[in-house]
């Protein structure tokens, strides 16, 4: 008995492809939509605070007595809060990703320590600011202050840079590891020349969503850090962290909540809103240059 | 004489550098490497011959302990280079790596310069001096046949060669640290017949200064390349001989199937 060829006939055949164009069309229009609203967003926010954002705006305190509003004050705090956590938090983060990934042998162990990591970058940060407030202002006397902020917004974020720095260093080649290796590199000197600048773009991710969600915090920082900032700093550094003092997402939150001077508030929502582009923008460059070298 | 007698005389006329003994490698339940008795001489290319999962590539990284990053791996007997145990408590892998060079099978080049890239090994034995640096990059370029092509670009990225290029600068950066021994795993299997053709030159080139392993699926390269062929079937050591003797009368009935085609 003969087998006939399979038939599938000619090649050339009548396209139907009008499913295929209408899904392309829902494609492009949810992104234009998604555009759209981003840029509608920026710029509403910019048109109704820029006019508020004056130079006496950035450079003073708020005045009760003349009647004017500052943000020099909060602008100081945002930015001691973001940089001291990230002071800590990076290396911390980062060391405790190499040692997960490169040193740990208790695979049972660093199992629980990722989980415990996971669980901790997903719960709300009102649960930190409440651990905040018992563990570093109570527990440990450190008030109501700037360093209490630092700490609980330390905690918060360093799972988010320990788990991107992870993912950055399990996406290095192993081609690249034993490449080092077979010239006798140590296992430091490994981390060091070629794991660590090859997963710095994802350290800088980290970092860069980090500063995001230390920016946009308020609910914990109202508590463990305080909820105005009427002074311009003053004293040592020391002194300045021992103060409490708030935030421009608390200040915003103030503004536009319990006093309904939704002015001030639209104004220090575009100076949020620059800060976080300049930042995104710092880091970027600060990628490029390193990776270039 | 006993066969130890044997080899260690074999070792002092510089004629057998590096050679195993009972050598058995478990990778957790699976037995890898079935007693291997095998010798490397010193200025000639050995090839490891045998079909996928013979255990050819696998006996290439016990000999500069490349296995010992591997989760599970349990190796008794022993490798011995020059009258020392690699396996030895007192050994510095450091140093034994830098003794016995390793380019492997997909080109590797680090994300870095050229320049950064030959200078890795030498930076990771101490060496921090430009102007020796400058010297090691040099002559390790010249030693793989890459300078002329990319004398003018030491600072360009690595990746930005060709593939060809990419493992002549795996096998100079391999050079740069100095070693006596090299040990190759599949070195041209990513390249094309070009490519391949330059490194197989390059490879008779640099018998006269090193002792080279080679692992490759290709017979006719093994053929054309190698002094000495080990056979390599299902975790073990088939048979080890010259390589025109091996090709023109192997002794073992597997051999010959293996290099007529009749399998593999």
């Amino acid at each position: 008995m003969t087998v006939e060829p399979a038939g599938i006939g000619p090649i050339t055949v009548k396209k139907r492809r009008g499913g295929e164009k209408a899904l392309y069309g829902l494609i492009y229009l949810l992104s234009a939509g998604i555009l759209v609203m981003v840029l509608y967003f920026v710029i509403y926010i910019l048109i109704r605070g820029v006019p508020t954002v004056t130079p006496a705006f950035l450079t003073t305190a708020p005045n009760p007595i003349k009647k004017t509003v500052g943000i020099f004050p909060s602008l100081v705090n945002t930015l001691y809060i973001i940089l001291f956590s990230l002071l800590i938090s990076v290396p911390f983060g980062v060391g405790g990703a190499i040692y997960l990934n490169e040193y740990a042998k208790h695979r049972r162990l660093t199992g629980l320590i990722e989980f415990a990591a996971g669980v901790l970058s997903g719960i709300p940060s009102i649960l930190y600011g409440i651990f905040g407030y018992v563990f570093f202002c109570v527990l440990l006397n450190l008030k109501v202050s700037l360093l209490a902020g630092v700490l609980t917004l330390t905690i918060m974020v360093l799972p988010i840079i320990l788990r991107t720095t992870q993912e950055a260093l399990r996406a290095v080649p192993v081609s690249y590891r034993e490449g080092a290796l077979g010239l006798g590199a140590a296992k430091w000197h490994m981390i060091r020349t070629l794991l660590l600048p090859c997963s710095l773009k994802g350290v800088l991710a980290g970092v860069i969503l980090s500063i995001g969600r230390m920016i946009s915090e308020s609910a914990a920082l109202l508590l463990v850090a305080g909820g105005s900032a009427m002074y311009m700093p003053k004293g040592s550094l020391f002194d300045q962290l021992a103060s409490s003092g708030s935030t421009l997402s608390v200040e915003l939150y103030r503004h536009a909540y319990s006093r309904g001077d939704n002015e001030t508030a639209f104004g220090i929502a575009a100076v949020l809103l620059l800060i976080v582009i300049a930042l995104n923008l710092l880091t970027r460059w600060i990628a490029k240059r390193l990776t270039e070298n | 004489m006993t066969m130890e007698a044997i080899r260690t005389e074999a070792v002092r006329a510089g004629d057998v550098r590096l050679y195993t003994e009972d050598l058995h490698l478990h990778y957790g339940d699976v037995h890898a490497l079935k007693g291997i008795n095998m010798e490397i001489r010193g200025h000639h290319v050995t090839a490891l011959i045998g079909p996928s999962g013979c255990g050819k590539s696998t006996c290439l990284k016990t000999l500069n302990r490349m296995n010992d990053v591997v989760p599970r791996v349990r190796i008794t007997g022993s490798v011995v280079l020059d009258g020392e145990d690699v396996y030895g408590k007192a050994v510095d892998v450091t140093v034994l790596r830098r003794k016995v060079g390793m380019v492997f099978q997909a080109p590797n080049p680090f994300p870095m310069s050229v320049y950064d890239n030959i200078a890795y090994g030498p930076r990771v034995h101490g060496i921090r001096r430009r102007i020796v640096l400058d010297e090691i990059v040099e002559r390790s370029l010249v030693g793989a046949a890459l300078w002329d092509e990319v004398k003018d670009r030491l600072k360009k990225p690595a990746l930005s060669l060709s593939g060809g290029q990419q493992q002549r600068l795996c096998i100079a950066r391999a050079l740069a640290t100095g070693p006596e021994v090299l040990l190759m795993d599949e070195p041209t299997s990513a390249l094309d017949p070009i490519s391949t053709l330059k490194i197989e030159e390059l490879m008779a080139q640099l018998k006269r200064d090193y002792s080279i392993v080679i692992v490759t699926h290709n017979m006719q390269q093994a053929a054309r390349i190698s002094d000495y062929t080990a056979f390599f079937l299902l975790g073990e050591l088939v048979e080890c001989d010259r390589t025109d003797r091996m090709f023109a009368s192997p002794r073992d009935r597997r051999t010959e199937d293996y290099i007529t085609g009749r399998f593999g």
